[in-house]
C-alpha cells in the first residue's frame, strides 16, 4: 500500500471544500449548469439516465481495507447499497444525489480516496497490473512508476484541459493484465541488455469509435527520462491534437494522421528541449516513493502446506482453485482472484455487505490489502496458501467465488442503456443471459480461456474491440441491435476483432455466442487450442457461416 | 454559450414531452402544463407540433435551477389517455432498469 503525505491530504481536503462550495452555489442558482458542468466533471461527478453518476479513483487498482469499507460506506449511505467496479480500476455509484456528493467525498477523504482525474479532458487515474508487486518474473512493482505519474498529472495545470482525455495503463510483467496497448500511452516496464530498467513508451492506442492499437514510440526510454518523455508527447498532442471535433480529439487520431515517424520525431524534438530540465528525476524521488510503499512481512512458509493437499480432493474447492488461484511471487502465497460475475448478475458489481466482508477477508488474509482488475474482478494479492481452502469457504458465502475467472461467463461489460446516457443499447441483460447460458462449470471450462466483452455503444467502455467475442450494441429503427466480432485481445498480442456479419437483434445475441462457441469446439484442433488461437488460424469464415447459415 | 435551442431546429414528428433530471438529487422529472416539474410521466404537459414543442422547451431550460439537461422525447398517447414513453432509453427512464438490481430498492 502507498500511504499519502501531507500534501496529498491536503490537496484531497482541499478539494473536498471547494466542491462543497460549488455545489452549494449551483443549488443556490449562483452558478448556471453550463458554469458547474465543468467543475462536476473534476470531481467524476456525471448526468445519467436515472440520476447523478459518482466515479471515484482508485489509483493503479489498489485499495487498503479501510478504503474499501469507505467505498461500501459511500454505497450504504449515499446510494443504493452496492457500486460498479469499472474496465479503467475505478468504481462508479449510480444513484447518489448531488447535494449529497460533498458529505460523501469528505468521508471517502478521510481514507484518502477521491474523485480527481476519473472524467474531463485531463490525464485520467493512472491504471496498472492487478498483480502489480506480486507477480512472478516482474521486472520490479510498477505501481511505483504509476504513483510517480499520478503525482506529477495530478492537477497539472497544462495537462488540465487536453483537446480529449488522456489514459496511462503500465505493466511491468511479460504477460500484459493492463491492456497497455489501447491506452493512449502504454508503458512497459523491462531491463534492457545492458540490465538498466526503463520503459517501452506505446503512444495512440484507443478503443471508442476508432479503435487502434498502440505503436511504439521509442523501444527504451530510461526511468530517470520518464517524466520529460511523456511530458514531450504530452505537450505535442495539446498543440497538435484537434478540438474542432470531438471524434478526432484523442492522441491515437493524430499518431494515426501524423504518421508514427513523424509523431516520434516531434516529440523527440520537443523532448530534447527539456530531457534535462527539473523533469529528469533524481533517484532519490524514486526511493521516497519506493519507500513510501508498505509490503506484507511475509512469513516462510511451504508451497503446499497439508491443509491445501487435504481440500484438494474436494472438487468444487479445486474447480475454484484452478481459475481463481495464480502463483505469487513468494513461496507459500498466493494472488487470490475474486470473481464478481455470478451467474445472472451484473458484471463487475458489488454489494456494500460483500465490500465490508472482503474488507474484512483481506484483512484477516491479505494483510490488509485488494485490488482491482479492469476485468471488473477484485483480488486479494498475499493469500497464504494454507488459508486458500477456509478462504474458498468464506468468499463462497458471500457469492464471489464463482469459478469462472477468465471463462466464457467472466463477462467485461458497461452498464449499458439500463444506466448510461451515451448508451443505444442494453449491456447488462446480455451479459446476464450468457452467463445462464454458460453456467455449467464443466462446459466453460472444458471450453477454456474465452473473453467476452459487451459495449452498449461505439464509446465501447466494455472494450468489446478487445474481446475475444466482442459485442457492440446499436440501435436501428428504435430496436437495439448488436454486431458481434472475434479475435480481439487486450494483451500483450492485442489485436481488434473483425466483424462477421450483420448485426443481430437482441434476442438471438446469446444464441450466436452459443453457435460461435459451437464452431470452436467443433473446429479447434486440439482440446487445449484456445478459442482465440483458433480464430487466428482460421480465419473469421468458419464462423461466420455457422452463425449466419440459418439467419 | 450556445443555447441547445439555437444550436439544432426543433422538429417532432409525434406527440411529445420535455423530460430532465431534478438538479439536487438527478431524479428524472417532466415538464407539466402548470409550468412546473413532476416525476410522474402522466402528469407531463404533451406538445403535438414543433412551434409547441419549442415552447415548451425554451420555458423548461429556462428552470435553470430545478432541472439539468432537458430535452424533448417521444411519447405514445394509449386510447385510454394514458402516457407512455417512445423509446427504450424513455421507458428505462421513467420505469427503471431493466434488471434487478443488486441490492433490492
Amino acid at each position: 500500500m502507498y500511504a499519502y503525505d501531507e500534501l496529498d491530504r491536503t490537496i484531497i481536503n482541499e478539494r473536498v471544500s471547494e466542491f462543497r462550495d460549488q455545489v452549494k452555489r449551483r443549488l443556490s442558482g449562483e452558478l448556471t449548469e453550463d458554469e458547474f458542468k465543468m467543475l462536476r466533471l473534476q470531481n467524476g461527478v456525471y448526468l445519467q439516465l436515472h440520476a447523478y453518476m459518482f466515479r471515484v479513483a482508485i489509483p493503479y487498482g489498489t485499495l487498503s481495507s479501510k478504503q474499501l469499507r469507505a467505498l461500501a460506506h459511500v454505497a450504504r449511505r449515499y446510494d443504493r447499497g452496492y457500486g460498479h467496479f469499472t474496465t479503467r480500476q475505478n468504481i462508479q455509484f449510480n444513484w447518489i444525489k448531488l447535494a449529497e456528493l460533498p458529505d460523501a467525498l469528505a468521508d471517502l477523504a478521510e481514507v484518502g480516496i477521491h474523485a480527481m482525474q476519473t472524467s474531463g479532458n485531463n490525464t485520467r487515474n493512472v491504471t496498472s497490473d492487478q498483480w502489480a508487486g506480486v507477480a512472478p518474473g516482474e521486472v520490479e512493482d510498477p505501481r511505483i512508476w504509476s504513483e510517480l505519474l499520478r503525482q506529477y498529472t495530478t492537477l497539472h495545470p497544462e495537462f488540465s484541459f487536453l483537446p480529449r482525455k488522456f489514459k496511462f495503463a503500465i505493466t511491468a510483467s511479460d504477460h500484459d493484465r493492463a491492456a497497455i496497448k489501447v491506452h493512449d500511452i502504454g508503458l512497459r516496464l523491462y531491463k534492457n541488455e545492458a540490465g538498466e530498467t526503463g520503459f517501452e513508451v506505446l503512444v495512440g492506442g484507443g478503443l471508442g469509435r476508432t479503435p487502434f492499437i498502440g505503436k511504439t514510440i521509442k523501444p527504451f526510454v530510461h526511468g530517470h527520462d520518464l517524466l520529460s518523455y511523456v511530458e514531450a508527447i504530452l505537450r505535442v498532442y495539446n498543440q497538435y491534437g484537434r478540438r474542432d471535433n470531438i471524434y478526432k480529439a484523442r492522441i491515437k487520431i493524430l499518431v494515426h494522421e501524423l504518421g508514427i515517424e513523424k509523431f516520434a520525431k516531434e516529440v523527440e524534438e520537443e523532448w530534447l528541449q527539456m530531457r534535462d530540465s527539473a523533469l529528469a528525476i533524481d533517484d532519490s524521488v524514486i526511493e521516497d516513493i519506493r519507500s513510501r510503499f508498505s509490503y506484507p512481512a511475509y512469513e516462510k512458509l511451504p508451497h503446499m502446506p497439508e491443509e491445501l493437499k487435504k481440500a484438494a480432493h474436494d472438487p468444487h474447492f479445486e474447480a475454484w482453485r484452478k481459475n481463481s488461484v495464480a502463483p505469487h511471487k513468494v513461496t507459500g502465497y498466493s494472488i487470490v482472484t475474486l470473481s464478481l460475475k455470478p451467474v445472472g448478475g451484473p458484471p463487475g458489481d458489488a454489494t456494500a455487505d460483500q465490500m465490508d466482508a472482503i474488507a474484512d477477508l483481506a484483512d484477516k488474509y491479505s494483510f490488509g490489502e485488494i485490488r482491482v482488475g479492469h476485468e471488473q474482478n477484485l483480488a486479494l494479492p498475499h493469500v497464504a496458501r494454507r488459508d486458500l481452502p477456509v478462504l474458498w469457504k468464506a468468499l463462497d458465502r458471500i457469492g464471489v467465488a464463482t469459478p469462472n475467472v477468465n471463462l466464457v461467463s467472466d463477462i467485461i461489460a458497461c452498464p449499458g442503456l439500463d444506466y448510461c446516457s451515451l448508451a443505444n443499447a442494453r449491456s447488462i441483460p446480455i451479459a446476464q443471459e450468457l452467463t445462464r447460458r454458460f453456467a455449467n462449470h464443466e462446459t466453460a471450462n472444458m471450453i477454456g480461456r474465452l473473453h467476452v466483452n459487451i459495449s452498449g455503444c461505439i464509446n465501447a467502455c466494455g472494450h468489446h474491440h478487445v474481446g475475444h467475442i466482442g459485442i457492440l450494441g446499436v440501435e436501428k429503427n428504435g430496436e437495439e441491435f448488436y454486431q458481434i466480432t472475434i479475435g480481439g485481445r487486450a494483451d500483450e498480442k492485442a489485436e481488434v476483432g473483425t466483424l462477421i456479419g450483420p448485426a443481430v437483434p437482441y434476442g438471438e445475441v446469446a444464441d450466436v455466442v452459443e453457435d460461435i462457441v459451437e464452431a470452436y469446439l467443433a473446429l479447434r484442433a486440439r482440446p487445449d487450442e484456445l478459442f482465440i488461437d483458433t480464430v487466428k488460424r482460421l480465419g473469421v469464415e468458419p464462423f461466420k457461416e455457422r452463425v449466419y447459415a440459418t439467419r | 454559450m450556445t443555447s441547445p435551442l439555437e444550436q439544432k431546429k426543433i422538429r417532432i414528428t409525434g406527440p411529445s414531452m420535455v423530460t430532465a433530471n431534478r438538479t439536487w438529487d438527478g431524479v428524472v422529472i417532466y415538464r407539466t402544463a402548470s409550468q412546473s416539474w413532476s416525476a410522474d410521466l402522466s402528469d407531463a404537459a404533451i406538445v403535438r407540433t414543433s412551434d409547441e414543442a419549442r415552447a415548451l422547451l425554451t420555458e423548461s431550460i429556462a428552470d435553470d435551477i430545478g432541472a439539468i439537461g432537458a430535452y424533448i422525447a417521444p411519447v405514445e398517447i394509449k386510447d385510454s389517455g394514458k402516457i407512455k414513453p417512445g423509446n427504450l432509453r424513455e421507458h428505462i427512464r421513467s420505469e427503471g432498469v431493466t434488471i434487478d438490481l443488486p441490492v433490492p430498492a
